[in-house]
This record gives C-alpha cells, sequence and structure tokens, in this order.
C-alpha cells in the first residue's frame, strides 16, 4: 500500500475539509507574516538611519564642513567624502583621527571626539551620499576562531610590514608621514583599514585578501601583540639601533665605569 | 718545607729541567703593566671574542647552515607549517627547543655588540693618546685588520640565521658587490652561485663565520698581544715616567688577578644582557623571501654608518658602453669606506711624515697636547656619527616625528660641513686646554679665596700645584714645524717643490701650539709673584 494510497484513504474523512483549512489557514499566514516582518523592519531601521541621517548631517556640519565641504564634496585643504562609506567614516572617526587636531602632515590616532553613536551617525550621513563600503562589526569579527596565525603573518610580512615594521610597530614614510603602530588598534578598524586604505595606505579589497585572509592577518597583529617578552625586554621591537645603543650604553658603559673601578682600587 | 711543597716543588723541577721554563716564566712573570682604565678596553674586546668562542661554539652544536626548504614544526606557533629554510628552522630550534638555546643565542649576539663596541672604544684611545706612534705602526696596522675583519664577521653572523632582516642585509650585500664596476656582477654571481638568493649563500657564509675568520682574528690577536708583550705597554706621562721605564705593577700577582676578575665581569655583564634583553628575536622577523621586507630595517651598529651613507646617496648613476655604473651604491658602499679605512691604515705614516717624527714613543700623549691629531680624529668621529645617525633615520623621524626626508637632508648637508665645523672647534678648545694649563702651571691653582689688600685691591689667592703636577702638565715634547726649504746649500732648487710646499705647510698646522710653560718662565714668576 503506497503513502498516497494510504493518504487517499483518509480523503473522504468528515474532518478532511476542516483540517485542510486549517492548514492553508497556518500557511499562508505564516507566509505572510514573515513576508510582511522582513520590510517592515527594513521600514523600522530606514526610519532610525533618516533620523541618524539627519543627525549625522548636523554633527558633520558643525565638525567637518569647515575642511570637508558643506555636501562633502571635499576642498584644497580635505578631500571629498562621497563614496567613500561607513567603514571610513567609522574608522577615521572612532580611532580619533578626524577631526584633525592640526593640520599636520597625517592624522593621528588620538582618543576620539565624537561617542559611538555619534559616529554611526555621522557614517550613516556619508554613506548615504553615495554606495561605499559599510562599517565592520566587531562582534563578526571573530577572528580567533576564523584566523589562520602563522598565514596571517606570512600575509603581514608581505603586504603589511614593509611600511608598519616586521612587528607591526609602524615605521616611518616620506615627507613626515608615518605607518602607526599597530599594537592596541581595535580588530575591527585593522579591518576597516585594510578595506578603505586611510590616509598613505593602499586599499586590500577582498579580491587582494579576502576576508578569511584579513581575519587571519587580524590574528597575527593580536598574537604579536600578545606574544610574551620571549628573549627578555623587547627594546621597542624595532630592530638593531636599540640594541646597538644598549650594547654602548649598558654594555660597555657598565665595564668602563667597572674599568675605572679597577684601576682604582690597584693604587 | 711542607709535604704540599716538596710535591709542587718537585713538579716544577721536574718541567724546568726538560723546558727551561723556570728562567722564562720568572721574567715574563715580573712583567710590568701600567695601571689605567683606558687600557682595559682592549681587554674587554679580547674576553668578549672569548665568550663569542665558546657561546658561538655551542650553537653550531645544533645550527644547520642549509637554505634547503623545511617546514616548520617546532614549539614557536606563530610559524607553525610555514615554509622556510633549514637554517631559519634550526635558528627557531635553538631558540625555543634547546635548553639554554636562546640565552647563548643572545649572549653570542650581545657579546658580538660588545666586542666591536670595545674594539672601537680601544681604537680612540689609541688613536687619541697617540699609541700608534713608532714603533708601534705595525700593531696599529693588525688593529685596523681586527675592526675590519669584526665588521665582516658581524655582518656573516647576523646574517645566518636567514631570518627576513638578515636576508635584507644579504641583498643589500649583494647590490653592493654588484656596484663594483664591471666585474661587479660577475663577483656577485660567484659569491651566490648565480642569481639572489641562491642555495649556497649561507652554508658558504658559515664556513667563513665559523672557522676562516675566527681562525684569523686568533691569529692577529695573538700576534697584537705579543707585540704588546715585546714592545711593552705605553704608558701616561707622569713623574718618574720615562720613555726608556714602565712604571706599573707585575703580570703575576696583580693582573692575573685583575684580568681573570675582569674576564668574569665582562661575562657576567654579557651574561645578563642576554638574560634580561631581547636581541635580535628572529622569530618576530619571519623566514626570508625576497618578496618581504620590514619598515626600519637596520644593520648592527657597526654596519650602521654604512648604511647611513647609502640612504643619503642621491640617485645618480651613468649608462655607458652598455654598463651601468651605480654611484649612489659605488660611491657610500665602497670608495668612501675605502678611503676612510686606508686613511686610518696609514694614519701613522702620514702623521709622522708631517711632523717629521721619527723618535720612538713610549709615553702617551694627552689629546689637547696634540691639537691637530685630536681634531682629525674628532672630524672623522662627526663624519661616522651623521652617517650613523642617517642610518637610523626612520626610527628617529617615527619617534622624534619629524620628515624622514629633512633627516637626510640634514645629513647630506652635514656630512660635508660638520665634520671640517669639528676640526676648528676641537683645535680650538685643544689650545684653550694647553692656554689653561700653562695658566694653572705658571700662576697655580684658582682657590675662590678673594683676599683685600691693605691699598682696597681684591684679589684671588691661588695656590701653587703640586710639582708632580706640574711635570705632568709640562713634561711633554711641543712639534715643531718643518721649515720649507726650497734651495740646497748651493743655491740649486730642490726637487718636488709642491709636495715639499705642501708638507711644511701641514707640518706648521700640526705644531700649532699654545707654548708650554717652561721652567725657567715658572721661576721668573716665582721670584717676583704676587
Amino acid at each position: 500500500m503506497t503513502p498516497f494510497a494510504r493518504a487517499s484513504k483518509y480523503r473522504r474523512h468528515k474532518f478532511a475539509g476542516p483540517v485542510l483549512v486549517v492548514a492553508a489557514l497556518i500557511t499562508m499566514g505564516s507566509a505572510f507574516s514573515i513576508a510582511s516582518a522582513l520590510p517592515s523592519a527594513t521600514k523600522m531601521s530606514a526610519a532610525a538611519t533618516t533620523t541618524q541621517i539627519a543627525e549625522g548631517k548636523k554633527i558633520f556640519a558643525s565638525g567637518c564642513s569647515s575642511c570637508h565641504g558643506l555636501n562633502a564634496e571635499g576642498s584644497s585643504i580635505a578631500p571629498a567624502l562621497i563614496g567613500v562609506g561607513a567603514a571610513s567614516v567609522d574608522f577615521q572617526v572612532g580611532t580619533g583621527r578626524m577631526p584633525m587636531a592640526d593640520m599636520s602632515q597625517q592624522a593621528e590616532r588620538k582618543p576620539p571626539k565624537y561617542n559611538a553613536a555619534e559616529t554611526a551617525a555621522l557614517a550613516a550621513y556619508v554613506a548615504s551620499l553615495a554606495p561605499g563600503p559599510s562599517a565592520v562589526d566587531g562582534a563578526n569579527l571573530n577572528y580567533e576562531r576564523d584566523g589562520n596565525t602563522a598565514q596571517g603573518g606570512e600575509l603581514f610580512r608581505t603586504n603589511c610590514a614593509m611600511c608598519h615594521n616586521f612587528a607591526a610597530q609602524g615605521g616611518a614614510l616620506s615627507q613626515g608621514k608615518y605607518a602607526p603602530t599597530l599594537m592596541g588598534v581595535e580588530p575591527k578598524y585593522i579591518y576597516e583599514a585594510m578595506i578603505t586604505g586611510p590616509q598613505s595606505m593602499p586599499i586590500f579589497s577582498d579580491k587582494t585578501i579576502t576576508p578569511a585572509e584579513k581575519l587571519s592577518i587580524i590574528k597575527w597583529i593580536k598574537a604579536a601583540q600578545n606574544e610574551p617578552a620571549l628573549g627578555g625586554a623587547t627594546t621597542g621591537r624595532v630592530g638593531p639601533v636599540t640594541e646597538g645603543l644598549l650594547a654602548w650604553l649598558l654594555g660597555l658603559g657598565s665595564l668602563i665605569g667597572i674599568a675605572v673601578w679597577l684601576a682604582t682600587k690597584a693604587r | 718545607m711542607s709535604q704540599k711543597e716538596r710535591i709542587i716543588g718537585g713538579v716544577a723541577n721536574y718541567v724546568d729541567e726538560r723546558t727551561g721554563a723556570a728562567k722564562w716564566l720568572n721574567k715574563n712573570l715580573k712583567k710590568v703593566f701600567p695601571d689605567h682604565w683606558s687600557f682595559m678596553l682592549g681587554e674587554v674586546a679580547l674576553y668578549s671574542f672569548i665568550i663569542l668562542l665558546l657561546s658561538g661554539t655551542f650553537l653550531t652544536f645544533w645550527f644547520d647552515p642549509s637554505q634547503r626548504d623545511v617546514v616548520y614544526n617546532g614549539s614557536y606557533m606563530p610559524l607553525q607549517h610555514v615554509q622556510m629554510s633549514a637554517a631559519y628552522a634550526s635558528t627557531l630550534h635553538i631558540s625555543f627547543d634547546v635548553r639554554g638555546g636562546l640565552l647563548m643565542r643572545q649572549i653570542h649576539h650581545w657579546a658580538a655588540l660588545l666586542f666591536m663596541a670595545s674594539i672601537i672604544a680601544h681604537l680612540l684611545r689609541v688613536f687619541f693618546t697617540g699609541a700608534f706612534r713608532k714603533p708601534r705602526e705595525a700593531n696599529w696596522l693588525i688593529g685596523v685588520g681586527l675592526v675590519t675583519l669584526g665588521i665582516v664577521e658581524g655582518f656573516l653572523g647576523y646574517s645566518l640565521p636567514d631570518d627576513l632582516l638578515s636576508g635584507t642585509g644579504i641583498r643589500i650585500a649583494e647590490a653592493i658587490l654588484q656596484a663594483i664596476p664591471v666585474v661587479g656582477s660577475y663577483i656577485a654571481f660567484f659569491a651566490f652561485g648565480g642569481a639572489f638568493p641562491g642555495h649556497v649563500f649561507i652554508p658558504r657564509i658559515y664556513t667563513v663565520h665559523v672557522l676562516l675568520l675566527p681562525g684569523a682574528f686568533l691569529a692577529l690577536i695573538t700576534i697584537h698581544l705579543m707585540l704588546v708583550w715585546y714592545q711593552k705597554h705605553t704608558q701616561y706621562p707622569g713623574p718618574g715616567r720615562t720613555e726608556k721605564n714602565v712604571v706599573g705593577y707585575p703580570l703575576m700577582p696583580v693582573y692575573m688577578a685583575k684580568a681573570g676578575g675582569f674576564f668574569g665581569i665582562v661575562f657576567g655583564v654579557t651574561a645578563f644582557l642576554g638574560a634580561v634583553a631581547s636581541i635580535n628575536p628572529i622569530w618576530l622577523y619571519g623566514p626570508y623571501t625576497p618578496g618581504q621586507i620590514s619598515a626600519g630595517s637596520q644593520p648592527d651598529f657597526y654596519m650602521g654608518w654604512l648604511d647611513g651613507l647609502v640612504r643619503m646617496s642621491p640617485p645618480l648613476e651613468t649608462h655607458a658602453f652598455g654598463h651601468t655604473i651605480s654611484w649612489n651604491i659605488l660611491i657610500p658602499g665602497l670608495i668612501v669606506p675605502g678611503i676612510l679605512f686606508t686613511g686610518m691604515a696609514l694614519y701613522p705614516f702620514i702623521e709622522s711624515y708631517i711632523s717629521g717624527d721619527k723618535r720612538e714613543h713610549h709615553l702617551l700623549d694627552r689629546p689637547r697636547n696634540v691639537p691637530n691629531r685630536t681634531a682629525l680624529g674628532a672630524m672623522s668621529l662627526t663624519f661616522m656619527m651623521v652617517s650613523l645617525i642617517n642610518g637610523g633615520n626612520d626610527l628617529i623621524a617615527t619617534h622624534f616625528h619629524m620628515s624622514i626626508n629633512q633627516i637626510m637632508w640634514m645629513s647630506r648637508i652635514g656630512i660635508f660641513i660638520l665634520p671640517p665645523l669639528a676640526f676648528v672647534i676641537t683645535k680650538r678648545i685643544c689650545l684653550s686646554l694647553q692656554r689653561a694649563d700653562r695658566d694653572l702651571v705658571l700662576h697655580g691653582r684658582e682657590t675662590g679665596r678673594l683676599v683685600m689688600l691693605p691699598h682696597g685691591e681684591f684679589v684671588e689667592v691661588h695656590e701653587p700645584i703640586s710639582p708632580e703636577k706640574a711635570w705632568t702638565l709640562t713634561s711633554h715634547i711641543q712639534p715643531v714645524a718643518i721649515s720649507h726649504v726650497t734651495e740646497d746649500a748651493n743655491g740649486v732648487a730642490k726637487p718636488k717643490a709642491l709636495i715639499n710646499k705642501l708638507r711644511s705647510r701641514m707640518s706648521s698646522a700640526n705644531a700649532e701650539q699654545a707654548p708650554a710653560a717652561t721652567i725657567s718662565e715658572a721661576k721668573e714668576l716665582e721670584g717676583g709673584h704676587h
């Protein structure tokens, strides 16, 4: 006896009609509720974004427009922000680089001027001008789980160390510009820097370095940052310059001191 | 005679009857050496060399000087499964999987830095005190050879682990080889057994680093010390010290104890540094691949000036007859160091030629009493310091918030301006110090006590200095300029007039002195002293 034959046996059951109606109602209802729930969520966030954008526009007008122009169109001293996306704003404002403290060669990392909500508003406003990379949610970056330290190290040495130094301590660029140290930088900002290429940094698109590889890089940077001083005091992890200083000052310095003492003792 | 004495005496007698050692030992164990802290700088170099031999031998037990590809599988997690050379993998193994390996590696590297630093300090002491003068010119040459070999040995040493930094250094060495006109590319191909990086360079430099150069060091150091022994040690001027004697303490027991103790101290300082301070953390650099480089790649300090010179050189290149000549590497990488080291090696002969001084010297100069030499030394040091500072220009730029371009331009200008300036300033300071010495001898020490004379005049009371001190300040012989003779006794013009003129002018510059106080002057003043 086939299942169909079994079902057909109940086809003329007295409850067949009502059961079918209920089942149809449940199907229709839940389909409708799912279908209606999706746009309504979008609508809600759209409503939030509208206020956010307005809020962001206000902050932008008071805090950013003097350099970047009233409509983020840029000026002779600052670039246009149309199309840079929320990620760029989140990085620049979230790490305190923007607004700049002074017109130096490069915006430096400092305590942020705007709080998280204000930064999000600014990001929403700039993102509303033209599409661009969206901000990264730090909670979604599970680099500890998804990254590979050794692979990240290889990628870091190939793509990042030439400016940021072998141990991510930062390095000099031309004309007073510099690649900052990556010690203590939040993972999401490292990620955003890679996708937006702030200041002198190139953009590492997802084709150049895949999202998974980006997580590996972050994992390696964090491993380097948290690595205990394996050989003793690190002298800054900047190579032989500080080692040479230490050899002369502490090494030969103390030995000369002892030599003077020994020569005095003999008299 | 106790039992012990009888046994020792028996053994000593046995040895002496067969070798005749007693007479030799008796003479040499009593050999007198002068005492001064600055005479111990060379000792530091010697002791760090011994430490280098010992710690280096330890490292060879595990180091695999091979560029064969391996996949790392040791206990340092961030490099797990990374492809690397066996040289790098074995250095990681020494650092993390050999008991005491990292400590030994760090001791070896710190001892190397200390070795070079103490050699340089020793060289400066010998230069500024004129210890290189006759009869010690040969020992000066050996010393110059040692410092040159030391630079090479150090470079080869930190090139061996095949980490990212050392590979970068080798790459630059290859570039310098290639910059030699015409034959450069052939020499580079020969050294690397083909194209860079190849597979033979590290095995080759390993042999040079652990066999050839240490052997050369041992030979040169032995001759260096034998000459010190044979020619006797120089001493600072002072009462009772002449060109014919040595005032000091006997080797046995004073210097045996001091030298033994000092060796222990040098070992202690090196071990302390190795234990508390990280040096060359190769695991952070990662394995070398030609496609990678780190910002702020610097050589160790004794190569730093060379790097600084290369960094400041403008991009000059000429193409002629199908050959490229990279002046930007050739000049700072080969020509300038060549001139510097040749000049340093020849300096004793140059000075003797200029001053016409062919006497033997066993008493050292006080640097102020030879203003020209001291100023030349300050000039060379300034040149080196400007180069060295430019070698770290990127770190200075980031740490002092400066522009790397500004530092480079300051170095480019400074390398020409500052050394002559240092010469002039140092020479003036030396002459002023000579005048101060003269005042001290003739008028005594300022006591700071003011006395009012009966007629109301205030004078500061000067206290005569001790005769010993007066002797020390006045006993040196001041150089006399060679006069420029254009004709001989018969009125015939001498050949090489231009060279002779140049020599006499250099000689008079060399002889520029504030007149030293003489005994008659002192007596004259004493007679009518206030």
